[in-house]
């Protein structure tokens, strides 16, 4: 691979797996606080499943950049600012409602990412890697799918805190879905697709769940954004000095 | 099978899953292939989801095997095509259900991600009036139903 091809490719996965890796480590926060046992269950597995694709890509990563020597020290070791996470993810839970439509929003959206890049992928080994990524993250967006609705149609109180829940999540879905300069190089160049142009499936599926919770689909515009660019929020610092403290605190350390 | 490679299979053919430990890695499928290059042998597995943590000590267990006979692989992950409940043997489906598990449905375009499931059998009293309580059981690869007739709750291997 040329040089400047490789730096795509880094760039690239490293989005990916930081969208990933942040997201799996906020819904691990359930762990032991989910609203049942079953929902105790599932929301670690969700993060487990969220964790693993983060490292299988951080290790795609490792192989183009030798600056990292494996997949730990690019998620637990580099600074605020070298994390390319959507501001979405990194969001505080909020309540369950929250929580679950935020992974609907999410697991939707990776679901037709990776489906676009098991169709065409110039990196050999992200393209198997989608295939498996797909069948999962459909998996997580319909097990989410099925709470807005129920939440949704539920109680008055339960439709009031998913409506919250929607207004709450608004302004960051314009990032989702924002085009930039390094998001066109890799659709011209047939690695990565441009996430404006997963919007419409995204729409139809994610208004008609939506419709089915008699919850309004939100605006679209494009509030706020940093976080491809590594400006975070307030809430990624206290994140990440949970997420880093046991490399921080013991280097090196493994299970 | 490679040539050349029958005694590696031999040797990891009783290998068991860490978390289904009465399941071989050869009933679930895990191991996809053996083959030899110039100077090593390659053994690829397909981890049954991408997050599994017991894929970490798969990988010991068969590093751990095949030193034992003076061999040294390299495990190499494989995703495509993505592992399948379909490449359960019938011998593993057999002792799924022995061991209180319902085995995944064969693969279709109705059963796929068990999305229009409809029949489940209890494991433990093979009454077909069962319901779903969770999508995910005991791991990633599970859901958990219940018995309505029994009432006992049982984990159900999901269709992927």
């Amino acid at each position: 691979m040329k040089n400047n091809s490789a730096d795509m490719v880094f760039e690239g996965l490293l989005r990916i797996a930081d969208d990933n890796l942040i997201l799996g480590h906020r819904t691990s926060e359930w762990c032991g606080h989910a609203p049942t046992l079953e929902e105790d269950l599932a929301l670690p597995n969700i993060a487990l499943d969220l964790i693993g694709h983060a490292q299988t890509l951080y290790c795609l990563a490792c192989e183009i950049d030798s600056r990292y020597k494996n997949e730990d020290q690019l998620a637990f070791l580099r600074l605020e600012h070298e994390y390319k996470n959507l501001l979405l993810v990194e969001q505080e839970n909020g309540d369950f409602g929250n929580t679950v439509l935020r992974l609907f929003y999410f697991s939707t959206f990776m679901k037709y990412f990776w489906e676009r890049v098991k169709i065409k992928c110039c990196f050999k080994k992200l393209k198997e890697f989608s295939e498996k990524a797909f069948l999962e993250t459909s998996y997580h967006s319909k097990y989410a799918s099925q709470w807005v609705v129920t939440l949704g149609d539920g109680t008055d109180e339960s439709n009031l805190k998913m409506s919250n829940a929607i207004a709450n999540l608004e302004p960051f879905l314009g990032e989702l879905f924002n085009n930039d300069d390094f998001t066109e190089m890799c659709s011209q160049n047939d690695f990565l697709p441009e996430p404006r142009s997963i919007f419409d499936s995204w729409k139809n599926e994610v208004e008609a769940i939506l419709q089915k919770g008699n919850l309004d689909f939100p605006a679209i515009i494009l509030k706020k954004r940093g976080g491809r660019k590594g400006e975070h929020s307030e809430a990624f610092g206290y994140l990440l000095s949970d997420l880093q403290y046991m490399q921080r605190a013991y280097p090196n350390s493994s299970w | 099978m490679e040539k050349g490679t029958e005694k590696l299979w031999d040797v990891l053919k009783d290998l068991t899953d860490p978390e289904l430990p009465f399941l071989t890695l050869d009933d679930l499928g895990v191991i996809r292939e053996i083959k030899r290059n110039d100077k090593n042998h390659v053994v690829t597995i397909a981890p049954t989801y991408i997050g599994c943590p017991a894929i970490s000590v798969i990988e010991k267990k068969i590093a751990s095997e095949l030193k034992k006979i003076g061999i040294s692989p390299i495990i190499e992950k494989s995703f495509s095509p993505p592992w399948s409940s379909d490449w359960i043997s019938e011998n593993g489906r057999k002792k799924m259900e022995d061991f209180g598990i319902s085995p995944p449905h064969p693969r279709n375009a109705e059963t796929i991600g068990d999305s229009l499931l409809k029949e489940v059998k209890c494991p433990q009293c093979t009454s077909y009036r069962t319901e779903k309580v969770s999508e995910f059981g005991s791991t990633a690869c599970k859901s958990l139903y219940r018995c309505l007739d029994c009432k006992e709750p049982f984990d159900h291997f999901k269709c992927v």
